[in-house]
């Protein structure tokens, strides 16, 4: 047990001793091994999160169209929308016995960005985004009445827009936001949801009806347009919807309703199971990953690489240090261990800042998928690669100390100990 | 009772020409436990190649050296090291201190392999050889005499049975050297370890009891 001290305190000698090519080559590792852990981690919690994070729907029901796009702007609030369907159909398939909750979407306008929603107060009466959780207002806020122009927002929306309770602001045409395109209707805030982490914090949410009453908007659910009038009410024929988010009493029902609809129907696509379709998404996209890890892995090469050379080029200045640790009576392996200690400490040091250039990464990456979607990646959540990478690393940098381990191995005594050779 | 025997030691270097050219040729050296013997020789005469030899630094061609009753000559390189972190402790010409550590880490050091470290008898030699407020400096803070004691005193360190001094005095001027000379002896003495030193320095070596010509002893 001495020895082994013994061996540390040489090593954390030479380290200091070395102390600029200590630091570039720790930096190196840790910069490849958070990288690694990243990528890794990243990868693996942004799938959990699209493809069975807390979304709470089991389907969607759209326009006929491309389910992935569907599941983007419907769930997530991303993409544009595959168009509209029918009030008719949205109320058929909430009287279909099989459904367990059926709540409309009507998109296509924006505030500041931010996506305005148009949907039904059963969103926060009945539905759970996470098993037994329902959507609830922060504070003194409320739902809102579904006959006025009131508003409820998401947490993460509301602090962005910095909107409170009492705010009022006008919604602007369309999915992006452009300045021209401002309606004339002004909406209070009446309510702040609580933080949900899902894509949900980023939409403001309006009645349904609010949507279709909003200035210059025509709508077309019969075949033919149709333009709200003030104070008439809307026959439901002329009303449409731009999605239905679905739950299924079991999950039988998902393949009977998607024979039905979408093999053999035609006007409508329905987009289940939810996590299938953002699966495929995540397969289309994985050689993106395998690129950024490949690059990883060879930021952790080379830093070896550098551990290597470095340590190996300072043997020869070192070889009287060596000469005369053995004349104090080391072994050969003594010196051996020495070096291959000091790549490993190099290796180590680097992995410890390494989980510092993973919380870098992690807290901008995670920023910017929040920003995008709402998704709220978790920092610590264990993953496995937090154990398999730092363990291959310091192997690695054993595997670097070896080669400049042998020339420190042949060092001779006699011929090193002299000042001149 | 000897501590060291060498019987019929020969050690042949292999010249840049490619000639041999035997340098050492040792018939019958002794010393006995706690003895202090000086060998005198001019430059060139194999002093160092010797004590390497005994040390087990340099293996030998043939013949036999024998230390604490090991016989160093039989052993595989590895058990050289640990009979010398054990049994021999070496002061240089060159002093050879680790630049990157203080003194008191030079001094520890020397246990390192041997005894194991023990930091109040590493304090306590440099106490002795009169660097108590000197421990925390690096050999380039020191002077030339302090680095030659911080050596003496890593060469004591190992409580060693033989103590090898290799022209410890060669970088003194002749009051330091004389200084050196009697505090490698004094200090050899109290820790029970027999010395052998080698030097061309007459008057350092005048008042050995025991000093023999190198000449004498290797007849090359
Ligand atoms: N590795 C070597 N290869 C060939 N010859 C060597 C080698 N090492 C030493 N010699 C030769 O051996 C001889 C003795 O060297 P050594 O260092 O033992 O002398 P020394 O008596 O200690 O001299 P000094 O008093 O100058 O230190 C020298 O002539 C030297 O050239
Ligand atoms: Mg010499």
């Amino acid at each position: 047990m001495k020895k082994q001290i013994g061996l540390f305190f040489i090593v954390q000698r030479s380290l200091r001793q070395h102390a600029l090519s200590t630091l570039i080559t720790t930096l190196s590792i840790a910069l490849g091994t958070g990288l690694v852990i990243a990528v890794i981690a990243i990868r693996a919690q942004s799938v959990s999160a699209f493809t069975g994070g807390p979304i709470g729907f089991d389907a969607v029901l759209g326009a006929r169209g491309s389910p992935l796009q569907l599941v983007l702007n419907a769930v997530f609030h991303l993409e544009t929308s595959p168009g509209n369907i029918p009030w008719t159909m949205y109320q058929a398939v909430k009287n279909d016995p099989r459904v367990e909750l059926a709540i409309p979407y009507a998109l296509g306008d924006n505030y500041y960005g931010y996506r305005i929603v148009g949907t039904t107060t059963t969103l926060f009466t009945e539905f759970e985004y996470r098993k037994g959780v329902r959507f609830r207002t922060q504070g003194d806020g409320r739902l809102f009445d579904p006959d006025r122009q009131e508003a409820v927002l998401g947490s993460y929306a509301a602090q962005k827009l910095g909107l409170t309770v009492g705010d009022k602001f006008n919604p602007y045409h369309g999915l992006v936001f452009d300045e021209s395109m401002r309606h004339d209707e002004q909406y209070i805030v009446v309510g702040v949801l609580e933080a949900t982490n899902s894509p949900s914090d980023r939409v403001i949410w309006i009645p349904i009806e609010g949507i279709y009453r909003l200035d210059g908007h025509v709508l077309r659910g019969s075949g033919e347009e149709y333009v709200a009038q003030p104070g008439q009410e809307i026959p439901d024929a002329h009303k449409e919807v731009s999605a239905v988010m679905l739950k299924f009493r079991n999950p039988q029902i998902g393949f009977m309703m998607d024979a039905t609809i979408n093999k053999q129907g035609k006007v409508a696509t329905l987009a289940w199971p939810i996590g299938a379709v953002m699966a495929g998404l995540f397969d289309k996209i994985g050689w993106i990953n395998q690129i950024l890890a490949l690059v990883s892995y060879l930021v952790v090469l080379v830093a070896a690489g550098s551990i290597l050379a470095s340590i190996y080029n300072s043997i020869n200045e070192r070889r009287r240090e060596f000469a005369i640790l053995r004349s104090l009576g080391a072994r050969r392996k003594t010196v051996f261990a020495v070096i291959v200690l000091e790549a490993a400490s190099i290796a180590a040091l680097g992995v410890l800042i390494g989980f510092i250039v993973y919380g870098a990464i992690f807290t901008s990456a995670s920023a910017i998928v929040r920003a995008q979607t709402g998704i709220v990646l978790e920092l610590l959540k264990f993953h496995p690669v937090f154990v398999v990478a730092p363990v291959c690393v310091i192997l690695l940098g054993v595997v670097a100390g070896i080669v400049p381990a042998l020339k420190a191995y042949q060092t001779d005594v006699a011929t090193n100990l002299t000042p001149i050779s | 009772m000897s501590l060291l025997t060498v019987t019929n030691l020969e050690k042949t270097y292999v010249s840049p020409e490619g000639s041999l050219s035997r340098i050492i040729n040792v018939p019958h050296f002794e010393i006995d436990t706690g003895k202090q013997i000086a060998l005198r020789g001019s430059s060139g005469t194999g002093k160092t190649t010797f004590l390497n030899l005994i040390a087990g630094i340099l293996q030998a061609d043939s013949g036999h050296i024998v230390v604490a009753g090991e016989e160093i000559t039989a052993l595989s390189e590895s058990e050289r090291d640990r009979l010398r972190a054990h049994y021999i402790g070496y002061i240089f010409q060159t002093f050879n201190l680790l630049a990157g550590y203080t003194a008191l880490e030079n001094v520890m050091l020397g246990m390192m392999f041997g005894t194991g470290m023990d930091t109040n008898f590493a304090q306590h030699l440099l106490e002795r050889v009169g660097l108590g407020d000197r421990m925390q400096y690096r050999p380039s803070q020191l002077s030339v005499g302090q680095q030659q004691r911080v050596a003496v005193a890593r060469a004591i360190a190992n409580r060693p049975r033989l103590v090898l001094a290799d022209e410890p005095t060669g970088n003194l001027d002749y009051h330091h050297a004389n200084e050196a000379v009697t505090l490698i002896r004094e200090i050899c003495h109290e820790n029970s370890a027999a010395l052998l030193i080698v030097s061309h320095d007459s008057e350092v070596l005048g008042r050995f009891e025991e000093a023999k010509d190198f000449t004498q002893v290797n007849c090359v």
